[in-house]
């Protein structure tokens, strides 16, 4: 599945789309459609965000998540700083991504 | 340390403001991103893997206590509480809000910094030897030298697009600080049998995804025309640089492709050609600069004693502290890789307390140096034992100067949006394993560094064992490399064979000390039984 992401413009943190607006935790991601290139073009014009992509992701126990580890970092925060991370709803959200 | 005038003051305002204006009409959409990316790149402000990202420039490496003081405080402020310091002694935040950035810039002005030029294909910051002003075997303080290019470089018409990136580093002493052969332009200050001062240039040298060592390109350049030399190499570069193919545009492909020779016969028409043009600054601003730069008052008459009854205090000493060219006096590091740390992170209250620690112990003065590390240039030896119980307390006494956890380490995946694989929980676990004083003390000087992708951030070609983070069909690898140096004995590090997991990295580490261990001669460091036996039972212990 395909969910899309992009960053914040004001403050560049990073967000993904929920289906009606944009969130910092990728559990609240959905899968998106056909329809992504009318997103991206609508939310970049509307200053919402910047680099607007999608990445390949899974459903998984704890939510969505995105396959490739350099997008799961980017969803979690830096692995080695457990004080800055954005946890998803998962008790070992530590160490999942490695 | 130099002090700005009215015009450097002037220049920096101006750009904040600018830069101010910038900002507001991207966020009111009056740019788009393509046009604003440029824009925010020029001030050093990047679009990283969590947000956006600021490079401050630290000129050389030097700060004083209120500049140290302004770094905690964009941390404390602005971002999450810390920096990074990186392997071009400049400082990096991780969490910078965009609507912010003006204002950081315009704190950052009051205290005569900025984060001009801390990006794009431009001159960068030019970097320096850590112990400058400090050390007994520099000819000179290369300085003023490097504080001049810094004013000839800083919004140079010509230069502001050139083919690619461009950095110089500026030496003064044989001992190689500030791994001076691997920059676009290598300068060392020298003087020639006459006794005058000169500049030696070095070009073409750099790491990233093809690593080359600078060619000597002049043996000795008059001082006064220090300037004048480094436009005609810049000159020749830029008519001829390649910018057709990005991975081709760095100085050392041309100077490679073309041939040292050629390239020197190029440059030195150009210099020709440049001489009578008036490039070159008046002696009178030249002295100026060097005015900025006298010695601190150092006292005489100091005691050269120093209680070593504290056993803890006396493996610091013995590892963390280097000879200061005057009586009494010592250059003291403060590693800024404690055991399980990140390499080069402070946070603010540690920025804070250097700050003040350099207030009181060394002149007011501390400096940045490329392997993520904080200096006190000028600290008098009796008060060395204060020194080190205050750095003790705050957790900032790790006795590992050049040891084997004195790791390098680029942000690597967990902070660069161009990484493959994380370098510092690599970092990390080589520092839990090797965590013994003894053991490292054992194993001598041995230089770690690892980057997280081919740019080479990590100065992985330079170490004398070097890592670098590969991505293996998604998943992280780490190829390791031996043999390297960025000192004076420069050498480029070669790849032993195929890479390892993250935990066989670790493994692969010990396995390569150990084959040291059982084979070095007399006081060998790691990286002269490398030279001495080559790669093969590196080879052979590692792969069999
Ligand atoms: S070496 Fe690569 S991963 Fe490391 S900081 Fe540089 S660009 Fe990023």
């Amino acid at each position: 599945m395909k969910i899309l992401t992009g960053n914040e413009l004001k403050s560049g943190d990073v967000v993904w789309w929920t289906g009606y607006n944009w969130s910092r935790h990728v559990s609240d991601a959905i899968e998106v459609g056909d329809t992504v290139d009318q997103i991206i073009a609508r939310e970049i014009a509307a200053r919402t965000v910047s680099d607007c992509y999608t990445v390949d992701a899974e459903r998984t126990d704890a939510g969505i998540l995105p396959l490739h580890i350099k997008e799961k970092i980017r969803a979690t925060g830096p692995t080695v700083r457990p004080d800055l991370k954005i946890a998803p709803p998962d008790p070992a959200a530590g160490n999942w991504v490695i | 340390m130099y002090k700005y005038d009215s015009f450097d003051q002037q220049m920096v305002d101006t750009r904040v403001e600018e830069f101010r204006d910038q900002v507001e009409r991207r966020l009111a959409g009056k740019i788009t991103e393509d046009q604003f990316k440029p824009l925010r790149l020029k001030n050093g402000l990047y679009l990283q893997l969590h947000a956006y990202m600021l490079r401050v420039a630290v000129p050389y490496g030097t700060l004083n206590s209120e500049q140290m003081r302004m770094l905690a405080h964009i941390a404390r402020k602005y971002d999450r509480g810390y920096g990074h310091f990186t392997t071009r002694q400049n400082i990096q935040y991780n969490w910078i809000k965009l609507e912010d950035a003006p204002d950081i810039l315009a704190d950052l002005a009051t205290v005569e910094m900025h984060a001009i030029q801390t990006s794009g294909n431009c001159i960068r910051n030019i970097s320096s030897d850590q112990y400058a002003g400090a050390a007994a075997d520099e000819v000179a303080d290369p300085r003023p030298y490097a504080e001049l290019l810094r004013q000839w470089s800083s919004f140079h018409p010509e230069f502001n697009y050139l083919p690619r990136k461009f950095k110089f580093a500026v030496i003064a002493a044989d001992e190689d600080r500030a791994a001076m052969r691997l920059h676009d332009i290598g300068i060392q200050i020298v003087r020639n049998d006459a006794g005058e001062i000169g500049a030696r240039y070095y070009a073409g040298g750099g790491m990233g995804r093809t690593p080359m060592i600078a060619p000597l390109i002049r043996e000795f350049v008059p001082i006064g025309e220090l300037v004048s030399y480094a436009e005609a190499i810049l000159r020749v570069y830029n008519r001829y640089g390649r910018r057709d193919n990005k991975y081709k545009a760095r100085i050392k492909i041309l100077v490679h492709e073309m041939g040292a020779e050629k390239f020197i016969e190029e440059v030195e028409a150009e210099f020709v050609h440049l001489q009578g043009q008036n490039i070159d600054a008046p002696a009178a601003e030249l002295e100026r600069i060097i005015a900025h730069f006298e010695e601190p008052a150092f006292e005489s008459g100091l005691s050269e004693d120093i209680d070593r009854t504290d056993p803890d205090f006396a493996v610091w000493l013995d590892q963390n502290v280097d000879a200061h060219k005057r009586p009494g006096y010592a250059i003291a590091t403060i590693s800024l890789k404690p055991a399980g740390g990140i390499p080069g992170d402070a946070s603010s209250a540690q920025m804070d307390l250097m700050a003040d620690l350099a207030e009181q112990f060394s002149f007011d003065e501390c400096r940045v140096t490329h392997s993520q590390n904080i200096v006190l240039p000028h600290v008098r030896k009796a008060d060395l034992y204060a020194l080190w119980q205050k750095l003790d307390e705050a957790g900032l006494a790790s006795p590992n100067l050049d040891l084997i956890s004195d790791i390098i380490a680029c942000p690597g995946l967990d902070y660069c949006s161009l990484a493959n694989a994380r370098s510092i929980p690599v970092a990390q676990k080589i520092a839990k394993r090797f965590a013994d004083i003894d053991r490292q003390k054992e194993l001598g000087e041995l230089k770690l560094k690892i980057s997280g992708c081919i740019n080479a951030c990590g100065h992985h070609h330079a170490g004398h064992i070097g890592i670098l983070g590969v991505d293996r069909k998604g998943t992280e690898n780490y190829q390791l490399l031996l043999g390297g140096s960025g000192a004076e004995d420069v050498s480029l590090a070669k790849i032993t064979g195929p890479g390892f997991d993250e935990d066989g990295i670790v493994d692969a580490i010990e396995t390569v000390t150990d084959v040291y261990v059982a084979q070095r001669e007399d006081d060998e460091r790691f990286v002269d039984t490398y030279r001495r036996l080559g790669m093969a039972p590196f080879k052979e212990a590692l792969y069999g």
